[in-house]
């Protein structure tokens, strides 16, 4: 309740993962401590290979620490069931990955009622809430439109109607930008500078330095341990 | 419970959709399915099928009946020497004696044949066999009339008289095709008789004095008056049901034996035919045949069954990715395998009624189509339900493994590696 009162989302600490390959182990990431709070915008960089994405599936529940503590929301993560983890992942995480990910045989409508179906929301909120968000991002237009018939920006922002449908605590982005051009890529990083405004958290990942320029936070990765982690001042003056 | 079925409802929606999605894949699984149940149920009922009609054209000549001829002593008896002639006298009383004595048999018959009778109808004339019988021939060689006819009876016996059963071909040749010659008159040798019926057309694959339906029979006591011949030309017996024919056989010799004095165990004394016997022969041919048929029918399905398998594990892979996404928004494992399962079932169904309804199909044209000759075993394919089931059955489950085992696989990975997955 602590961690509510003074709005921590996310909090992690000493949490490292480490990948038995049979004649390896990798450490990917060596005792995280962070704290996110509710509203961050938090750009996560390093080069790769650093551990950023295996930080990034472990904060969406999509991977489980080998060791540490992980509290999401005031629930430690540790001790869910994989159906609590699903219905986690469902209700308070919206992914945005690098290739999409979209179904490629359902329209920009129906990928972003998947999530509500998982949740079993009926019918009626289901068409307001997908029809809502693909507004949002200035695709109410196209909801009939299969994947194969939109750009690649225009997919990703389908994709970040998706990431958005169940109202989540947060936005997980792991190179958003990475399959687009740089135009795509400011669109892309304005809707998500819109969505903070409208107190949204959102935690980006990337390589983009245009785009990390844009975060209030900045996280640097290197060997899977926090090298640094500063306020971004000029995006916040820019602000 | 309502928002359970809610939910259930809302899963198969998603299903109806990526049903929608595939239906090319779909469409091959349920035509490999579909290919198989045909070919297995196709091959199985044209066997059985064949099997019948060759049963059938088996029975033509006689169901389990044996044909005895006299023959030649090859061994010196009670002081006789070897090489006496052994004939079938009329007066001798023989057929009753054997009926009497010998306790297998079911019923015997003589018979008197004479080749090449002037037959003249009007002012056709042809020149056939007369065989000369009793009624008991009708039963032991399928000698069945057709409708409006008859086969010569015991009154006619008694009386003596003129009446004659045409072979279907013979009647043909006097009278023409589809003509009903009952109660016309014809002449054998310039002395009249009246037609009594005709023989209904049936398969013979076997014979010892031509085809049935090439010859006319007249009642022994009337061919007697005409022709009086001293001896038999051959004895007809069935055997009853149930008793071994070889023992018969050893009766029949030793009562023969005793009667006109040759050693029981002179194989050359009389020439038996039995088809008892040849039926068995048959019968066990036709079980190798059948072995086969089941042999090649379990490859075929192994083969479907790979097919199916194929493609329902690499339907499985190459949405795994899609399945880390489905994992990523909240979709529980149990869903993803469930939706698997859901699909093999439906494909497994639709590929098997469909093999079913189409096997049902080409049989039932078979059956329509009227083939002669050759060709006329292929004429009663008959689907066997059981094969057919256990076809469907055995492709479904083969489907259902090939697409559980991956599903169950890709959904209990964790979803960073489903969705990292190429």
């Amino acid at each position: 309740m602590d961690n509510m009162s003074n709005g921590t989302l996310i909090s992690l600490s000493g949490i490292s993962k480490f990948y038995d390959t049979g004649k390896v182990k990798v450490r990917a990431l060596r005792g995280i401590y962070l704290d996110i709070k509710r509203g961050e915008f938090v750009g996560v960089i390093g080069p790769s290979g650093s551990g950023k994405s295996t930080l990034m599936n472990i904060i969406g529940c999509l991977d489980t620490p080998s060791s540490g503590e992980y509290i999401l929301d005031g629930e430690p993560v540790a001790e869910m069931t994989i159906h609590q983890l699903a219905s986690i992942r469902n209700r308070k995480i919206g992914f945005i990955f690098q290739n999409f990910n979209l179904l490629p045989y359902a329209t920009a409508y129906e990928n972003v009622e998947l999530p509500l179906i998982f949740a079993g929301l009926p019918g009626q909120i289901r068409k307001e809430k997908v029809m809502h968000n693909l507004s949002i991002v200035g695709l109410a237009e196209r909801a009939d439109h299969k994947p194969t018939e939109l750009s690649g920006g225009e997919m990703q922002r389908v994709a970040i109607a998706r990431a958005m449908a169940n109202d989540p605590e947060v936005i997980l982005a792991d190179e958003p930008t990475g399959n687009l051009d740089s135009r795509s890529g400011r669109e892309i990083i304005s809707i998500f500078e819109n969505l903070n405004k409208s107190g949204k958290s959102v935690i980006v990942i990337t390589h983009d330095m245009n785009i990390a320029g844009r975060c209030h936070r900045l996280i640097h990765i290197k060997d899977g341990a926090i090298e640094s982690d500063e306020k971004n001042h000029s995006a916040l003056v820019a602000d | 419970m309502k928002i359970l079925t809610y939910k259930f409802l809302l899963f198969l929606k998603l299903i109806g959709r990526e049903f929608k999605a595939q239906k090319l894949r779909m469409g091959l699984t349920v035509l490999a399915i579909t290919w198989g149940t045909i070919s297995i149920t196709l091959l199985l009922a044209f066997s059985v099928g064949i099997e019948r009609q060759m049963n059938k054209s088996n029975r033509g000549l006689g169901d389990g009946i044996v044909i005895v001829w006299g023959g030649q002593t090859s061994l010196p008896y009670q002081g006789l020497p070897q090489g006496r002639r052994i004939m079938f006298r009329t007066e001798s009383g023989i057929i009753d004696l054997i009926k009497s004595r010998v306790s297998g048999i079911e019923m015997i018959a003589g018979e008197f044949l004479r080749w090449g009778q002037t037959i003249e109808y009007g002012r056709k004339q042809v020149n056939k066999l007369i065989c000369g019988t009793y009624p008991e021939y009708q039963v032991m060689r399928s000698h069945y009339a057709k409708e409006g006819g008859r086969f010569i009876n015991q009154k006619d016996m008694e009386l003596k008289r003129r009446v004659v059963y045409l072979g279907t071909e013979v009647a043909n040749e006097l009278f023409g095709e589809g003509v009903n010659p009952v109660g016309e008159i014809i002449k054998i040798n310039g002395i009249p008789f009246a037609v009594i019926g005709v023989m209904i057309e049936k398969l013979q694959d076997s014979n010892y004095h031509g085809p049935d339906d090439d010859y006319l029979v007249i009642p022994a006591s009337t061919y007697l008056l005409m022709y009086g011949d001293p001896y038999f030309d051959n004895l007809v017996y069935k055997v009853k049901d149930g008793v071994d024919s070889k023992a018969v056989e050893k009766d029949l010799f030793r009562v023969v034996g005793a009667k006109y004095r040759f050693d029981p165990k002179d194989e050359s004394a009389m020439w038996i035919w039995d088809t008892v016997e040849g039926a068995e022969i048959f019968r066990k041919v036709f079980l190798g045949i059948t072995i086969f048929m089941w042999f090649i029918g379990g490859m075929t399905l192994f083969i479907a069954g790979i097919g199916v398998a194929n493609i329902m594990y690499v339907a499985v892979r190459e949405r795994t990715r899609e399945i880390g996404t489905k994992m990523a928004l909240g979709s529980r494992g149990g869903q993803i395998i469930f939706q698997f399962m859901i699909e093999a079932m439906v494909i497994s169904l639709a590929g098997g009624f469909f093999g079913i309804l189409l096997s049902l199909a080409i049989t039932a044209v078979f059956r329509m189509l009227s083939m002669e000759g050759d060709l006329e075993l292929m004429s009663n394919p008959t689907v066997n339900w059981p094969v057919a089931l256990i076809t469907v059955g055995t492709l479904s489950v083969i489907g259902f493994l090939a697409g559980f085992f991956p599903a169950r696989k890709a959904a209990s990975i964790n979803p960073v590696e489903a969705l990292r997955y190429e």
